[in-house]
């Protein structure tokens, strides 16, 4: 009974986890969305028959579903691919017992057909069809149709590993789905290729001829034997059990020698958000946050709200401050034992993250400037952000990472990867966010916008007048921390 | 030069580690030998301050270490692959190194140079990133890597594992040439007897965490260690 073997491995495997028994708080909050979205889906299910019974009285409600069968694949598609993972087991260990190679590879697969993003559309498939059946549809039928969806939902399944393998191999990140999904999208949309009429027709082939099921499950079928070749391939030691070597890219940085004793961690910290995974997202997070003004600065709803325009400037400004900010100094986490028993000032480690951070949100600010085309206002107000940040949050967010307790593996993937996430993480976002937020708010309304300009200017100029004191103040608060912080950074999670 | 004094480490009512008393000179070569738990990681790790005693105290070179962090200067370490950036390239590691220290790249360069032998043209040049590099090879840097600088105190844990046999006959050269030609204190901790025999004029047997024997080291001592280890 290997499969028994297996399952438990994987159960000691999640609650033996320093992971799982650090944070509960975070797995309930995870078991809250899952019930969150399993009861949407549930209403969705139960409500869709009369309301579009209600709306659309003269359709059929089952074509209107079939005919948009296409958008909620392509949705399916992308949530997997940010929020579901490939399925993973160690397998190092095993590869010399005498377990067969396919056996595993078809454990892990079979595994991941159980996953919640397969059962998450049954909550809604399933009171739709049955809503039919109740309202007289042909029950071989409905049930043949919602075999079909059942055999989408896997097809999606294993052609989202595929394409996560592939993205995976190409260090495109998320490029490749959104090329894909958004191609898809683009191609029906100008009905080049009108894929959601040739899916509906599809499904209702199937509903009215049964024995056309085969061509889904066939489908189907093939995807699993790719992914089986595939994974089964990868199951060496030489292949993608280990690590992949890369040609190593060198520049030596010479000019941040003009920083002086700051140089060699400015280094440390360029050469660590280059040449990870992890860290290096938060260079192509600068890009949504740049554009992030965008969102708002066009529609006229906003334009009425300058109270407003400081919480943008101080995300447009401080993005790469927020992003990478609140991770230290766990970004450092794997060889932390070294810092601290080496001839470091901690002053100019912190010192060089605050030269960092105050740069990003200066060349932030000067790449943000066109947003003068949406009124001067916004100009102002960013520039208040940007001093703001400078001077207050890259100080504050530096206070919270003496708080940071959790490693961080910089190879793993980047999006949606919640390691290294603690309570401090989400707490750091009220002074960070909020409070400039708020004052700016309440003097705009009981003064003016230019008053409040001037406050959040003040404020980041006290800040960066008592730069010193508070760097030391901060160090002290890291020193104090040492020993919890070099137990924690050498758990694995 | 290294002091140390009613040393205690106490895990959840464990104690893992409690050292009454214990004097290495300057310039000594010491080893720490002992089965798996005898207490010898505590003690480095305690001696680089990274975890705090229960009680006691070490001081270096007169300096309490979880006092005053004066004594970082003159020491180096390197007890695993925690002590490497992974994402540097070995050339990179060691100007990073040199830098801390004080030293500039022809310094470091110069020091490099003498280790050639020792790399065997497996670590220099090689356009890999640390986290790359074999177990053997990572050790290799992060061993050179302690040596940069001119330090007064040398700590290296296990530093003979993973490594091949003309690499270990080549650091037992070279931990010789540091203790006995250059003055330097160097505490190692081995598994492997016949090595810390060859190595260390003094050795120290840890076991679950306290002192049970200090010998110096003779033609007597690989019998001695053998027979103890044996019981």
């Amino acid at each position: 009974m290997k499969l028994k073997h297996f399952f438990n491995l994987e159960w000691k495997q999640y609650f033996r986890s320093s992971y799982w028994q650090k944070s509960v708080a975070l797995n309930i909050l995870l078991i809250f969305v899952a019930l969150y979205f399993i009861a949407i889906f549930l209403f969705l299910g139960i409500a869709l028959y009369p309301i579009l019974i209600e709306q659309l009285p003269d359709q059929d409600p089952l074509n209107i579903v079939n005919s948009i069968l296409f958008y909620w694949i392509l949705a399916d598609i992308l949530m997997r691919f940010f929020f579901q993972k490939l399925p993973v087991m160690s397998v190092k260990p095993l590869l010399t017992l005498p377990v067969r190679r396919s056996k595993i590879v078809h454990y892990v697969l079979g595994k991941s057909a159980l996953s919640f993003f397969n059962f998450l559309p049954l909550f809604a498939i399933i009171p739709f069809g049955v809503t039919l059946i109740v309202n007289d549809y042909p029950v071989n039928s409905v049930l043949i149709w919602m075999l079909s969806l059942l055999i989408i939902t896997l097809i999606i399944n294993f052609l989202n590993f595929i394409i996560e393998s592939l993205s995976s191999q190409t260090e495109l990140s998320f490029l490749p789905i959104i090329v894909f999904a958004g191609g898809l999208f683009v191609l029906n949309y100008f009905n080049v290729v009108s894929f959601s009429s040739l899916l509906s027709n599809g499904i209702s082939s199937i509903y009215s001829n049964p024995i056309l099921v085969v061509i889904p499950l066939a489908i189907l079928l093939g995807l699993y034997i790719a992914n089986f070749k595939n994974l089964k391939k990868q199951l060496y030691l030489d292949s993608s059990l280990k690590s992949k070597t890369e040609e190593v890219k060198t520049s030596d940085l010479a000019w941040t020698r003009k920083f002086g004793n700051v140089a060699p961690f400015l280094q440390l910290d360029l050469r660590l958000i280059w040449r990870n995974k992890r860290p290096r997202s938060s260079v192509f997070i600068l890009i949504i946050g740049l554009l992030y003004g965008l969102f708002f600065y066009p529609q006229p709803t906003y334009q009425d709200m300058p109270w407003f325009f400081a919480f943008i400037g101080i995300f447009v400004t401080g993005i790469f401050l927020i992003n990478f900010g609140q991770f230290i100094p766990a970004w450092d986490s794997g060889y932390y034992k070294m810092l601290m028993s080496q001839n470091i000032k901690y002053e100019e480690y912190l010192k060089s993250k605050f030269t960092l951070m105050a740069a990003s949100v200066i060349i932030l600010f000067v790449l943000s400037i066109p947003y003068v085309y949406f009124g001067w206002k916004i100009l102002i107000a960013h520039f208040a952000a940007a001093i703001y940040n400078i001077g207050v949050n890259t100080h504050v967010i530096l206070f919270g990472g003496s708080y940071n307790r959790k490693k961080i593996d910089l190879n793993q993937r980047a999006a949606f990867n919640y390691q290294g996430t603690g309570a401090v993480q989400w707490l750091i976002g009220i002074p960070l966010l909020l409070i400039p937020l708020g004052l700016f708010a309440l003097f705009y309304v009981i003064s003016s916008f230019e008053i409040a300009c001037l406050l959040l200017i003040i404020l980041g100029v006290i800040g960066i007048v008592f730069h010193q004191k508070l760097m030391r103040f901060i160090t002290l608060k890291y020193l104090d921390s040492k020993y919890k912080m070099i137990d924690a950074f050498s758990q694995e999670t | 030069m290294i002091v140390t004094s009613d040393l205690t480490k106490v895990y959840s009512n464990k104690t893992v580690l409690k050292i009454q008393g214990l004097d290495i000179p300057k310039g000594q070569s010491f080893g720490l030998v002992g089965n798996n738990g005898a207490g010898k990681t505590t003690y480095f790790s305690l001696l680089l301050d990274l975890i705090k005693p229960t009680t006691g105290k070490i001081k270096n070179n007169n300096i309490q270490v979880d006092e005053s962090e004066d004594w970082k200067p003159f020491t180096s370490t390197f007890i695993d692959e925690s002590f490497l950036i992974g994402y540097l390239t070995p050339e990179e590691y060691f100007y990073f190194i040199g830098d801390l220290r004080g030293q500039n790249k022809a310094d470091v360069d110069a020091l490099l140079s003498q280790f050639e032998d020792f790399f065997h043209g497996e670590i220099l040049n090689q356009k890999k990133y640390l986290r790359d590099l074999s177990k053997g090879n990572q050790k290799k840097v992060g061993i050179v890597a302690a040596l940069i600088g001119n330090p007064e105190v040398i700590i290296l844990d296990e530093p003979f594992a993973n490594l091949d046999p003309t690499t270990q006959i080549r650091l037992k050269a070279i931990i010789k040439d540091l203790a006995e030609k250059q003055g330097v204190t160097v505490l190692i901790s081995s598994h492997d007897l016949l090595h810390v025999t060859d190595v260390c004029e003094r050795i120290v047997v840890l076991d679950k965490g306290e002192i049970i024997r200090d010998l110096t080291t003779s033609e007597a001592t690989l019998k001695e260690l053998e027979t103890h280890f044996a019981q």
